[in-house]
């Protein structure tokens, strides 16, 4: 009796009967795939729940980790999409783990080899390509049971494929939504950036209502030989979604990978992300922006590895912490034993706006190369009362001042998007949050 | 009187395996002689064990009682592995002395100390006698007297320093008190097996409004008893009250002993003041797992200053509850780690009343495969006004095959605090050590003077004669580390 209970809180909703009935949905694509998705489950119904002894889980909420009361959600028509005000090179929009609607890449970028498709299409028409990146990248920061239930029940998601030397001007969007309670879904998008090629891809996830919902999502970015690759994650999950989503991105050789997460939304957020800095003249560049209101936890861990000499990598995520809200920071630069000349910065910065707020951070560095630049820093403070009493001098109101100064706090990470019109709708979703 | 588990008083042959992270022998602090110890409380932990050293000090049932509580919480906590190295699952529990009285003389000759421990001793400027008693030829160090008047003077002023054996015995009604509320028996395994067989180490009180003027030094310079594995510190400085404390040398101390644990309480009442200063230098079989933690109520200040050289493994990380408004905490750290060795230190504070200042400075250095490791906690918790925490990591690698590791915990609650916390990681520089070469000096030299330059502003709050020994031994810790 025991071992069964057991074995119900190890799995929760997400039984082997649901799993099936998924694995039967998708017959169509490679086996391969579905082996994979196979041992996922088995390792999802194996790894146990994370524990209040785990160092990757410290200060995090467990109890509040739930696996129970979700079900995998029927077609939803897509919403209509919030307007942008900028120029995409594609759009891809799916709902409840469906594709559903899409803007075609122009016929150029078609021509040229650029493939903005979905991960099904992909799978059938790009086998070799998905199953070299997709998902190969193992989950270290604590999540590893999440990372394969991800595995497991990913059903559809956005493919990105940028053959050698193509430059996008415009970003590609990916609307990823969730309509309906108790619906699970696991969102994925995967870039493959060959050589010396630039692009920007934004995934934007949301709720089309307000129901407790769960979300578990991945992505995978591969950038090649001196790629650019801007990678952009806009969270706005409902209020009640328990979300978790996991970032791995391989830097090659001279590559620079910008990579920018915006936390809104959700109740309780987990998000891991690892950049390992292949070769020499690899660049990640990590950024997040978190505004935590009333009672959400935003929980980050991230991890840089440099693996070859040579490689920098820069982290800066700032967190503004409103009402009960909840933040933790966890970081972590490793630089592997011959990973000379390594340059890595990591930074963490909270601004407290309520007297209920609580911040974490967790920076941390584990160094085994002598010739290397590394530091990191971690500040938690209150708006400067100097700075907000130069502009009340200058006869603006209280509410309006630290309204600009927390802007200007955020602007910093902005401005390291070359991107104006994703900027303007990044500020934007930050305005609306900050409204309500 | 014999040990109660075993009726042959010779120690076993000490079997001390490589260290399996480097795989280093460390054997080389091992030194294993015959002594007659008056009381053994031979090898193994077992209730036994804890009866028979608190029947050979003749202490309270209290206290009986209180080492017994803590020895089942030792037995029930595991080892705290999920956060810390795997290398404490090397400690042998069961081939461990607990309780050593010496009353005899060990029998060891100068003639039988190795050669390049009499160098050491000779480099690092280290006295006649004391080298005696540290390469353990002598029980006690022979010029006590010449620093008994120091006590003598103290205790003029109503200081009351003792052993925690004398002190528990003799006056109940001062340290009863605070005994064990610093740092609780479950704070954490070692706590908790200190707790259990404590002996030796100083408790002292120092009254109401008097400034002890001389630090004073425990250990071979005051107390002999006062060294031990298990040594158990209360230090009580009561209102506007200040004191300065000293333990350990720079000399590498050569024990039998594999494991260290010594528990430190401090407590600081309104407006006190105390300084605790530490240098370590174990030698690197042993390791070396100390808590140690203040209390510093209204407008005190607690101090430590830490120096970690020596040992094969130091977990250490001296903290302060700052629980009056306006106290102050702070620690500054130095630590070195050279082949096969880990130091793992750090600092915690923990913010518990408005306008609370912390401080935390800390400063390491490692050396061909030596791994150096920071670890600290800054708590602030609710609605608490004006803290201040500033924490500063610096790490210095000196070989490709260094390590440093960092790992800060920082929590904040509430808008009316201010937290930052910086750390860097580098070698040194190139050209610094060129500079230095191009006016004569050798490589080693230059980055001797490079390192020293690196520590210099911790080393400068030291005593004098602690700051010029550390000195000494990092040169002498560095040698061989370049070309």
């Amino acid at each position: 009796m025991s071992t069964l209970t057991e074995t119900k809180s190890l799995v929760g909703c997400f039984t082997a009967e649901m799993f099936e009935a998924h694995l039967a949905s998708l017959a169509h694509l490679p086996a391969w795939w579905l082996e994979r998705k196979r041992a996922a489950f088995a390792r999802y119904t194996t790894l146990p729940m994370p524990a209040r002894t785990d160092e990757s889980w410290r200060f995090s909420n467990l109890g509040s980790l739930t696996l129970d009361g979700f079900a995998l959600p029927a077609p939803a028509p897509a919403a209509p999409l919030p307007p942008l005000g900028i120029a995409t090179a594609g759009t891809l929009v799916f709902s409840n783990n469906r594709f559903v609607a899409r803007e075609p890449l122009t016929a150029e970028l078609a021509a040229r080899g650029v493939i903005f498709d979905t991960l099904q299409n992909a799978l059938l028409t790009h086998g070799a390509q998905v199953k070299a990146h997709l998902l190969t990248q193992s989950v270290k920061q604590g999540s590893e049971k999440f990372s394969a239930l991800h595995t497991a029940f990913l059903a559809d998601g956005a493919f990105v494929y940028v053959p050698r030397g193509v430059t996008l001007a415009d970003p590609l969007a990916v609307f990823h939504g969730t309509a309906g309670a108790e619906a699970a879904v696991f969102p994925h998008t995967l870039v493959i950036a060959e050589e010396n090629t630039k692009a920007t891809v934004v995934d934007f996830f949301r709720s089309t209502d307000a129901s407790a919902q769960f979300a578990c999502g991945q992505n995978d970015i591969y950038a090649s030989h001196g790629a650019q690759v801007t990678y952009v994650a806009a969270q706005n999950w409902s209020r009640c979604t328990l979300s978790f989503q996991f970032n791995s991105t391989i830097a090659r050789r001279d590559a620079k990978v910008l990579s920018l997460n915006v936390h809104l939304g959700a109740r309780q957020a987990r998000h891991e992300s690892h950049s390992q800095l292949q070769a020499p003249g690899a660049h990640s560049e990590m950024l997040a922006l978190t505004v935590a209101h009333g009672t959400q936890e935003f929980d980050q861990r991230t991890l840089q590895t440099h693996q070859a000499p040579n490689t920098s990598s820069n982290l800066l995520y700032k967190n503004a912490l409103l009402g009960h809200a909840k933040t933790i920071f966890s970081g972590l630069i490793v630089v592997d034993p011959d990973a000379q000349k390594t340059d890595a910065y990591q930074s963490n910065r909270n601004l407290m706006l309520s007297d209920d707020a609580e911040a974490n951070s967790l920076p941390g560095l584990e160094i085994q190369a002598n010739d290397v630049r590394c530091s990191h820093g971690a500040t938690t403070s209150r708006i400067d009362p100097e700075l907000e009493f130069y502009l009340r001098s200058r006869g603006i109101p209280k509410a309006q001042a630290d309204e600009l100064l927390v802007f200007g706090f955020f602007e910093e990470v902005l401005l390291k998007l070359e991107h104006e019109g994703l900027r303007a709708a990044l500020r934007e979703m930050i305005k609306i949050k900050f409204k309500n | 009187m014999k040990p109660p588990s075993e009726l042959d008083t010779a120690p076993p042959p000490e079997v001390m395996t490589d260290n399996p992270v480097v795989g280093i022998d460390q054997t080389a602090g091992n030194f294993s002689y015959n002594v007659d110890y008056e009381f053994d409380a031979g090898t193994g932990l077992t209730e036994r064990t804890v009866d028979y050293i608190s029947s050979v000090k003749k202490e309270a049932p209290w206290i009986r009682e209180f080492r017994m509580n803590a020895l089942k919480t030792f037995q029930s906590k595991p080892m705290p592995t999920h956060w810390a190295t795997r290398d404490l699952e090397n400690i042998n529990f069961d081939k461990i002395r607990y309780y050593l009285s010496s009353g005899q003389k060990p029998k060891r000759t100068w003639d039988e100390v190795p050669d390049d421990i009499k160098k050491t001793f000779e480099r690092l400027g280290i006295p006649e006698q004391e080298r005696k008693f540290l390469a353990g030829v002598e029980a006690q160090f022979d010029s006590e007297a010449a620093y008994s008047n120091i006590k003598e003077i103290v205790a003029k002023q109503g200081v009351i320093f003792a052993n925690s054996t004398e002190a528990l015995r003799e006056h109940p009604e001062i340290f009863r008190k605070f005994f064990g509320k610093v740092i609780p028996t479950g704070d954490n395994k070692f706590s908790a097996l200190n707790s259990a067989v404590f002996s030796g180490g100083s408790f002292i009180y120092v009254p109401k409004g008097v400034k002890v003027a001389q630090p004073l030094q425990a250990y071979f310079r005051i107390n002999a008893e006062n060294f031990g594995q298990f040594e158990r510190t209360l230090i009580i400085c009561d209102e506007g009250s200040e004191v300065v404390y000293m333990e350990g040398c720079t000399a590498p101390k050569f024990s039998t002993s594999t494991l260290h644990s010594a528990v430190v309480e401090l407590v600081a009442l309104k407006g006190a003041k105390i300084q605790y200063i530490t240098v370590q230098n174990w030698a690197n079989n042993v390791f070396n797992l100390v808590t140690k933690r203040g209390v510093a109520h209204e407008e005190a200040e607690i101090k430590w200053i830490d120096c970690n050289i020596g040992s094969r493994l130091t977990m250490k990380y001296p903290g302060v509850v700052l629980r009056g408004r306006k106290a102050r905490g702070e620690v500054l750290s130095i630590a070195l780690a050279n082949d096969g060795q880990h130091q793992d230190t750090g600092a915690k504070m923990i913010h518990a009343a408005d306008e609370t200042t912390s401080n935390i400075i800390a400063k390491s250095i490692s050396v061909g495969q030596g791994r150096s490791t920071y670890r600290g906690v800054v708590h602030i918790p609710k609605h608490l006004k004006g803290c201040k925490n500033n924490t500063e990591c610096d790490a210095l690698l000196i070989n490709t095959n260094s390590r440093t590791d960092t790992y800060p915990a920082i929590t904040v609650r509430g808008d009316a605090n201010s937290v930052q916390h910086e750390a860097s990681v580098s070698k040194v520089s190139a050209e610094q050590i060129f500079y230095m070469q191009q006016r004569g000096l050798t490589e080693a030299q230059a980055m001797s003077l490079s390192v020293n330059g690196f520590i210099n502003d911790l080393a400068r709050q030291f005593p004098m004669e602690y700051s010029v020994e550390l000195k000494r031994l990092i040169d002498l810790e560095m040698e061989g580390s370049v070309g």
